[in-house]
């Protein structure tokens, strides 16, 4: 900033206070109905920290899980209830002074986020699975995070009984981040929700009960990358402050395509430097893609995926990919349409390196938590196809690719959480050789699953896929679609190849068993089984829905 | 509205498998009964098509139309012409017969346990497959039609893999299981490419005609309003066609028929190559000739080269083999050869000859490989060198094996001359060099079935056959109707060929075609 520039500001600060009458200021416009699912689920989440310091510590699970659904249960019927009034499509505005979008893609991203989460608290909540210890039910989760491994303190919280209700509040406050993130319309309130909602998930990662160590490595490294993907989105925050002056969408768009015009003297040397403007996007959106888990930027996937509590990687796989490409398409195609002729042929690239890596890669894997995450990353590069579309199909496919996903991808590491041995869940692929034959039920549900992933017709996993690739060829991406069927193809053998070993391979002595769930995690998968089936044979009441959703406002 | 029957005889199938599969574990006899109870009478809907079906009548009949997932462009449409009906019969005759051959065949993998249930399981994945293959052969829109064509891979992958044939004396389980797998995870994988090969070509279809129907799509090309550039059509065509070359299977892409037809047992053998396989080329003559006539015609010496390496290059290999079951699946190779070099030929006797050759060619692989899988399963190998004078001990087994061996090589008399003879014919007048070398088909085609016949049937007993008994009743029920159906076609193939030549017309005025004069001078 040049001197002179500097002094401008000064000035105008000391001159400001004698145009203005000091002491009025504006009581910010929040319209509290419209912003209700958000303000819902975080309300609930600070409900549940107080119920963690006052109720006993017998009775904390109780309150805490049903509060949790109950929230989830309201701030979905909340979504629904703006969504019947209309502000799905008529009536989308921008809501809180023009920082968070209230609009169609904003609530359908909303009310899936909302049903994956209620889901994915369901497999949370589970206490069937592991054996009782000491006399007490214990769930997926460290008895007392604060202990170290092995330790004296662990062993006595082992024996109190303790669990770690807090998890109920942290997925709650991680949920209430991920409802603002694909609405949010400035790119502050983008980087506040991106905050709220990773900082929980981190946590959630290090609480696994069994494998505590890895458990706790791949927070860590969750942590470590997620800290400097955040600082990398916050820097190209700033730039693009820089470059136009302001960090709310609609004005960026409007310094980008030309329509504003004019300048803010403090920023007189930087406004519409497109250096500024493209290393700004570019760092905003390496952000989102990090999240997303697109290559390059996937490398802490595998690690965080298998080394965190099977349920939380069900909850992070799904709905964290659903906010995030929420966040991602906003950002494209309300900010950045103008610049779509320099972004569309770095997220090509991005889109074929990731379809093809996720999908080659995981051919090698041997633990199922591994292979599951490789596979996500090749979703993800489904997914981009239908992003670089750029056309209102792009929209809803990808809308609707997301909400198919998220049920296969939580029923699926439901399923993971049933196979067992002594040291709990046996993830390592050559312990489900023959499971077909002792459990033919599971093997069939995850059967189902892995065909979905695999996109087989008759699945909501090639509904979703077809749509997506239709939206790209008809976005004029052609050669995407064939790289996309190609890497399919690829997928299709490693989902194919855990199915042989579940059925056509003999059942090893001494291998798992399969744990009988109580209704919460049954209830998990069945809905997995039956969005997959419905989304597959007759998807098109989902795709109208997801195709009035389909359109942002600005 | 009427009996939507195309719908019933598919959905008749379907709710069968479903009803098989829920079958408690205790009562195995009651779902083989159930599923072949099913089948004869989806056999019944499927003659109640034949006899509504007016040969001379439109183009599709029977048809449904119905909105199913519009985002898509995608509509419920059935409809069939002569070559559908004529391969919807074919498929609703074999099922019942393959089930009845397949009797005890879940049986080895029976166990106490309470939820494992194979012979459930077993019938349950034939209706599926059924089911399956029926609507594809009534699919009219495209993208219909490939939901099933791919759809059908995964009941047949389970059936490859799960139920494979336990006849290898040679081999420990373990082994057996390995190669049982290989061969179910091979056909899947070579499929499901093929299909998403095809998947990206629906695609490109639709965003260059904006519509799924197989009808629209063809009147609009006819009439000129939906100008494809010529490169498109051709990319669309060659997606499309791979796919349903790795089906059929044409070489070099038929490398997973042995392995596929070699480790299952002979009635899923049978699934394959007499009825799944059979979606392959009739695919090419409904989607590939009504889609892309241009294309079609520029890739047609390629496809004839294709088509006559597998001719010979099938038999040959076939001559080769040493188990009984890789034998059929060479030959099989050979065959359908015979019948891409009639469809591409271009002519009607070539197209008519092809239809009536995936029918013949069901039924006389079904004789053929069903006696066969009686004789394995008396001896338990597939390894003809196991195998010497069982005509003197089973005379019955030995005679209509003969039978089926003498189809196989398409011998006069028999149904596969007729339409052997109407591919020669039909591709001679037209290509005269590729009729010549396929012809030598024929000769190689005697050579494999009769030294089959010769190694296994004739000479001293060997003395672990000394004592197998004859055919059962059971299998007498499978072979004879089968074996009177064969010199029923092959004396009087009327009805069959007077069902497929309208259709044959549509799809040769569809390519712009015209039979050449019949002088030898104007093939020049």
């Amino acid at each position: 900033m040049s001197a002179s520039a500097v002094h401008s500001l000064w000035t105008m600060a000391a001159t400001a206070p004698a145009s203005n009458e000091i002491g009025k200021i504006d009581a910010p416009k929040i319209e509290y109905a419209q912003l209700s699912p958000t303000l819902i689920v975080i309300g609930a989440a600070l409900i549940g920290i107080l119920i963690e310091a006052f109720v006993p510590r017998r009775s904390r699970y109780y309150a805490q899980v049903g509060t949790a659904v109950l929230a989830l249960v309201a701030a979905f019927i909340a979504v629904l209830a703006l969504a019947a009034d209309g502000y799905g499509t008529t009536k989308a505005h921008i809501a809180a002074m023009g920082a968070v979008a209230v609009d169609g893609p904003a609530l359908f991203l909303q009310g899936t986020i909302l049903l994956a989460g209620l889901v994915a608290i369901f497999t949370f909540a589970e206490r069937r699975l592991d054996p009782a210890a000491h006399g007490n039910q214990v769930d997926s989760f460290a008895a007392q995070a604060a202990s170290v491994p092995g330790s004296d303190s662990e062993k006595a919280a082992l024996k109190a009984g303790f669990t770690t209700t807090e998890v109920f509040p942290l997925a709650l406050f991680a949920i209430g981040g991920m409802l603002v993130f694909p609405a949010a319309n400035d790119l502050l309130t983008l980087f506040i929700a991106l905050e709220v909602f990773s900082l929980p998930l981190y946590l959630l990662c290090a609480l696994a009960r069994r494998n505590r160590l890895m458990s706790q490595e791949a927070a860590v490294k969750y942590f470590l990358l997620g800290a400097f993907a955040s600082a990398f989105t916050l820097f190209g925050i700033a730039l693009l402050y820089g470059y136009s002056g302001s960090v709310s969408y609609a004005r960026i768009a409007g310094v980008v395509d030309g329509s504003v015009q004019d300048i803010d003297p403090a920023l007189a040397d930087t406004m519409g430097n497109d250096a500024l403007l493209l290393i700004g996007a570019a760092l905003v959106v390496m952000g989102l893609l990090f999240k997303v888990g697109a290559v390059p930027f996937h490398m802490w996937t595998p690690d965080v995926y298998q080394g965190a509590p099977t349920p939380v990687t069900g909850f992070m796989a799904a709905a964290t990919k659903v906010a995030a490409f929420g966040a991602l398409l906003r950002l494209l195609y309300v900010v950045l349409p103008g610049l779509r002729w320099d972004w569309r042929p770095v997220m090509w690239g991005v889109a074929i390196v990731t379809m093809l890596g996720g999908a080659i890669v995981a051919i090698t894997q041997t633990d199922i938590k591994r292979l599951l995450a490789y596979s996500s990353i090749a979703h993800a590069g489904f997914i981009l196809a239908g992003v670089i579309a750029m056309n209102p199909e792009g929209i809803s496919s990808v809308l609707f690719y997301l909400a198919a996903y998220s049920f296969v991808t939580i029923g699926a590491f439901a399923v993971v959480t049933l196979v067992r041995d002594a040291g709990g869940e046996a993830t390592h692929l050559s312990k489900w050789a023959g499971l077909g034959r002792r459990s033919p039920l599971v093997a069939a549900v995850f059967a189902v699953f892995l065909l979905a992933f695999a996109g087989i017709p008759l699945t909501s996993g090639f509904a979703g896929k077809f749509a997506v690739f239709k939206a790209a060829a008809e976005g004029g991406a052609g050669p995407l679609v064939v790289v996309g069927v190609l890497s399919s193809a690829v997928a299709a053998f490693f989902y194919i190849r855990v199915i042989v070993l579940m059925f056509f391979s003999e059942p090893q002595p001494g291998g798992p068993t399969v744990a009988v769930p109580s209704a919460l995690t049954t209830t998990a998968i069945a809905v997995g089984v039956a969005v997959t089936l419905v989304l597959g044979v007759a998807p098109q009441y989902f795709l109208d829905l997801a195709g009035q959703a389909g359109v942002f406002a600005r | 509205m009427s009996f939507p029957l195309l719908t019933a005889t598919a959905a008749l199938p379907a709710l069968g498998a479903v009803a098989t599969a829920a079958v408690p574990a205790g009562k195995r006899n009651a779902a083989k009964s159930l599923a072949l109870l099913v089948s004869l009478a989806t056999l019944g809907l499927a003659v109640a098509v034949l006899v509504r079906f007016d040969p001379d009548g439109g183009r599709y009949q029977l048809t449904e139309s119905h909105s199913w997932i519009k985002d898509f462009g995608v509509r419920y449409e059935l409809g069939v012409d002569g070559i559908g009906v004529a391969l919807l019969a074919l498929t609703a005759l074999l099922i019942p017969f393959i089930i009845l051959a397949g009797w005890h065949d879940a049986d080895p993998l029976e166990t106490s346990s309470s939820r494992w249930r194979p012979t459930q399981g077993f019938f349950a994945l034939i209706l599926a497959v059924e089911a399956m293959v029926i609507l594809s052969f009534e699919a009219t829109d495209v993208f219909l039609f490939y939901i099933f064509f791919e759809a059908m891979l995964i009941p047949m992958y389970f059936l490859i893999g799960g139920f494979g044939d336990r006849a290898h004396p040679h081999q420990d389980e373990k082994t057996a299981a390995a190669q049982r797998s290989y061969a179910a995870v091979k056909f899947l994988l070579y499929n499901l490419v093929g299909g998403l090969i095809m998947l990206a070509a629906v695609i490109g279809l639709y965003t260059v005609a904006g519509s799924f129907s197989l009808t629209e799509i063809a009147e609009a090309r006819a009439d000129g309003s939906l100008d494809m550039a010529t490169s498109t059509e051709r990319w669309l065509f060659l997606g499309f066609f791979f796919a349903f070359a790795v089906k059929a299977p044409l070489w070099p892409l038929h490398t997973w028929l042995p392995n596929a037809m070699g480790e299952s047992t002979a009635p899923v053998a049978v699934l394959i190559t007499a009825v799944v396989d059979k979606v392959g080329t009739f695919a090419m003559l409904r989607f590939c000739l009504q889609l892309f006539p241009e294309a079609s015609k520029w890739a047609t010496p390629a496809i004839l080269v294709l088509a006559v390496i597998s001719i010979v290059y099938g038999a040959l290999l076939a001559v080769g083999q040493r188990d009984i079951k890789r034998l059929v699946a060479y030959a099989s190779i050979s065959h359908f050869g015979f019948i891409i070099l009639g469809i591409f030929a271009m002519t009607s006797q070539g197209q008519s000859g092809a239809t009536l050759y995936m029918v013949n060619h069901g039924i006389s692989t079904a004789a053929l490989m069903l006696v066969a899988g009686f004789l394995i399963s008396r001896r338990g190998s597939r390894l003809i060198a196991d195998y010497g004078g069982v005509q003197k001990t089973a005379p019955l087994l030995a005679g209509t094996f003969l039978i089926g061996s003498l189809a196989t090589l398409s011998l006069p008399g028999l149904a596969p001359f007729i339409s052997e003879f109407l591919v020669l014919v039909g591709t001679f007048s037209r290509y005269p060099a590729i009729g010549i070398i396929a012809t030598f088909g024929i000769v190689l085609a005697a050579l494999y079935s009769l030294v089959l016949y010769q190694r296994t049937m004739t000479g001293p007993v060997k003395p672990e056959l000394a004592k197998i008994p004859d055919l059962r009743v059971r299998e007498l029920a499978v072979v004879v109707p089968l074996i009177a159906l064969l010199v029923f076609l092959g004396v009087y193939p009327k009805p069959l060929t007077e069902l497929v030549d309208p259709a044959v017309k549509h799809t040769m005025s569809d390519v712009q075609k015209k039979d050449p004069r019949p002088d030898v001078e104007a093939s020049k």
